[in-house]
């Protein structure tokens, strides 16, 4: 538990300094008349160790990572955080900074986010990221909302391989945009091809996919790259940026906007966010990105100095001529994801894609060799794949609860009309142990 | 205040040099030293049609970006190539060499609804 100390001593100097003696002079703008004046209905306080004992005892009945086994992917991924990542963010020059518009002020923040921006520049092979999103999802949206406005065209093409949660998102904000999305059907697990070509048009704006894809399969990313460009449309991709210590960067099959979600860069899962999102570009559309940009610049001294740049873009100077009405980013967990990156770096970004797509194929051809499973698609895949199984995934799911392992996702869940199905994903943390017993436990149930 | 006799202007600043069926457009003086340093300029592309007083180019500044009405309607012949590494001669020769897109009128009528230099002028503050 963290030590907050506020004493009596503590609480007079703050008075002082707000310049009172006594609390209740703060609430002096409330009528007398409507002021409570009884005793709250509230139990008696408890010392520190009951506060201990009694929160420890309601965090427990959590199942969490630390005391369970994860396959759990589908957007999320349990990646091992070194512990310099939590020293560095946790510095109050860092855990307390503010919003970072005054530069004068804001120098550490600064820097921080113009060396995450450079790295993923670095990581990607585009020309320009800003200081980051909510989230992937609403970054894949923001491209939908780019490339409309950008090429003053009114469709969009989706693939239904991006994750189904993220095109609930685009699809949200497209909403009452006047673009018209359209949804690009699948073909064993990956883009349909034919279909794409079928579909676009020199309407078409922009076509967005996710690559690795929901299912965890390849896409043909030069394929699509070329079809999309043809048809003078912009090309984003939502990548997975531990996949790209061992995929191609996406500048190299000549993605415009590369989004993505960073939360496997240092970020923990915790319970579903806060997470952060990657959204880059190349120099052409640096002027029509979205959020914040940090620069790097002089003063009036020739001293190097930092600054949030090309901000008349921003919807608080723009107003309603802006291209998008984000003006923050998700700085902490963008700082957790540039100390992973710095600390990992060249070498270490690719190890740990490299183990996670030695285990997971381990584990695929493991279970795929048990009677009754079957591998969903033949597409290959970087550290997630979905088997086919002879019951509903949800039996397996709860069974392995019960051995206190996140088994996988339940295929069903989704708008692909695909039952008993698991999607599982593997990263470096997982073990031939634990997989294993993977293994035993799903042929013993089947 | 520099304000070309030779010139129509519009409430929004921008001024026309109307030569027969074509006309030379940019903004004043007076504008650019509103908007102080200009950084960026977004053109149209040639072949684009412009309406009088609808957006059709912007002007980026270091503190705001703000969009140029067209004083006349007409078709995009030529745009100032010069603008996309020196942006700013617009602030140092508005008139001159700091001219931003040239259009091929489709209503020379329309140079009625802009203002003479002296109702320019009458409007400055």
């Amino acid at each position: 538990m963290p030590f907050i100390p506020t004493t009596e001593e503590n609480r007079r100097q703050m008075l002082k300094t707000i310049g009172v003696t006594d609390f209740d002079q703060l609430l002096q703008s409330i009528p007398e008349q409507i002021r409570f004046k009884d005793d709250y209905n509230l139990p008696d306080p408890l010392s520190e160790y009951e506060v201990t004992k009694l929160l420890k005892s309601i965090a427990e009945k959590n199942k969490h990572t630390s005391n369970s086994i994860c396959f759990l992917g589908g957007g999320a991924y349990d990646h091992f955080i070194p512990a310099a990542v939590g020293h560095i963010v946790s510095r109050p020059e860092f855990y307390t900074a503010y919003t970072p518009y005054q530069a004068e002020v804001s120098q550490g923040t600064l820097q921080a986010i113009y060396e995450y921006q450079s790295m993923i520049c670095d990581l990607t092979g585009m020309d320009v990221a800003n200081a980051s999103m909510y989230d992937g999802a609403s970054a894949l949206a923001e491209s939908a909302l780019l490339s409309s406005n950008h090429k003053r065209r009114q469709e969009i093409l989706i693939s239904k391989s991006v994750h189904p949660y993220h095109r609930q998102v685009v699809k949200t904000y497209c909403h009452r945009s006047g673009i018209v999305l359209k949804e690009i059907d699948i073909k064993n697990g990956i883009t349909d091809l034919e279909k794409l070509e079928q579909s676009i048009t020199d309407n078409c704006a922009g076509v967005l996919i996710q690559h690795p894809n929901f299912f965890g399969s390849l896409e043909p990313v030069d394929e699509i790259s070329e079809i999309a460009h043809k048809a003078g449309a912009i090309f984003t991709v939502s990548v997975d940026p531990i996949s790209l210590g061992v995929l191609a960067p996406p500048s190299e099959y000549e993605a415009d906007i590369v989004t993505g979600e960073a939360q496997v860069l240092g970020n923990a899962l915790g319970f579903g966010g806060p997470y952060v999102g990657i959204f880059a570009a190349t120099k052409e559309l640096i002027r029509k990105i979205p959020g914040r940009i940090a620069g790097i610049t002089q003063d009036s001294q020739g001293r190097r100095g930092f600054v949030l740049t090309l901000q008349t873009r921003e919807q608080h100077i723009r107003r309603e001529k802006a291209t998008s009405n984000i003006c923050s980013n998700e700085q902490l967990c963008a700082l957790a994801a540039t100390v992973y990156m710095a600390l990992m770096g060249k070498k270490g970004i690719p190890a740990v894609a490299n183990l996670c797509v030695q285990k997971s194929h381990y584990l695929a051809e493991k279970l795929t060799g048990i009677s009754g499973v079957e591998p969903l698609f033949e597409a290959p895949f970087f550290k997630e794949f979905a088997v086919k199984l002879p019951v509903p995934a949800k039996e397996i799911i709860d069974k392995m609860k019960e051995k206190d392992i996140f088994a996988g996702i339940d295929l069903f869940r989704f708008d692909y009309n695909i039952d008993n199905a698991l999607l599982i994903a593997v990263t470096e943390k997982r073990t031939k142990e634990e997989m294993d017993q993977f293994a035993e436990i799903l042929s013993e149930i089947i | 205040m520099n304000i070309p006799k030779d010139l129509k202007y519009t409430k929004e600043h921008e001024w026309a040099r109307i030569e027969g069926d074509t006309a030379t457009i940019g903004i004043t003086e007076y504008a650019q030293g509103e908007l102080g340093d200009i950084v960026f300029v977004e053109l149209p592309a040639v072949g684009d049609s412009t309406k009088q007083f609808e957006a059709c180019a912007n002007i980026e500044a270091v503190k705001a970006v703000t969009d140029l009405y067209a004083p006349l309607s007409g078709e995009v012949i030529e745009v100032n190539e010069k603008l996309a590494d020196t942006p700013d001669i617009v602030n140092k020769d508005p008139y001159g060499d700091g001219w931003i897109l040239k259009i091929k009128l489709s209503d020379t009528s329309e140079a009625d609804n802009l203002l003479t230099p002296e109702d320019y002028e009458g409007i400055l503050p």
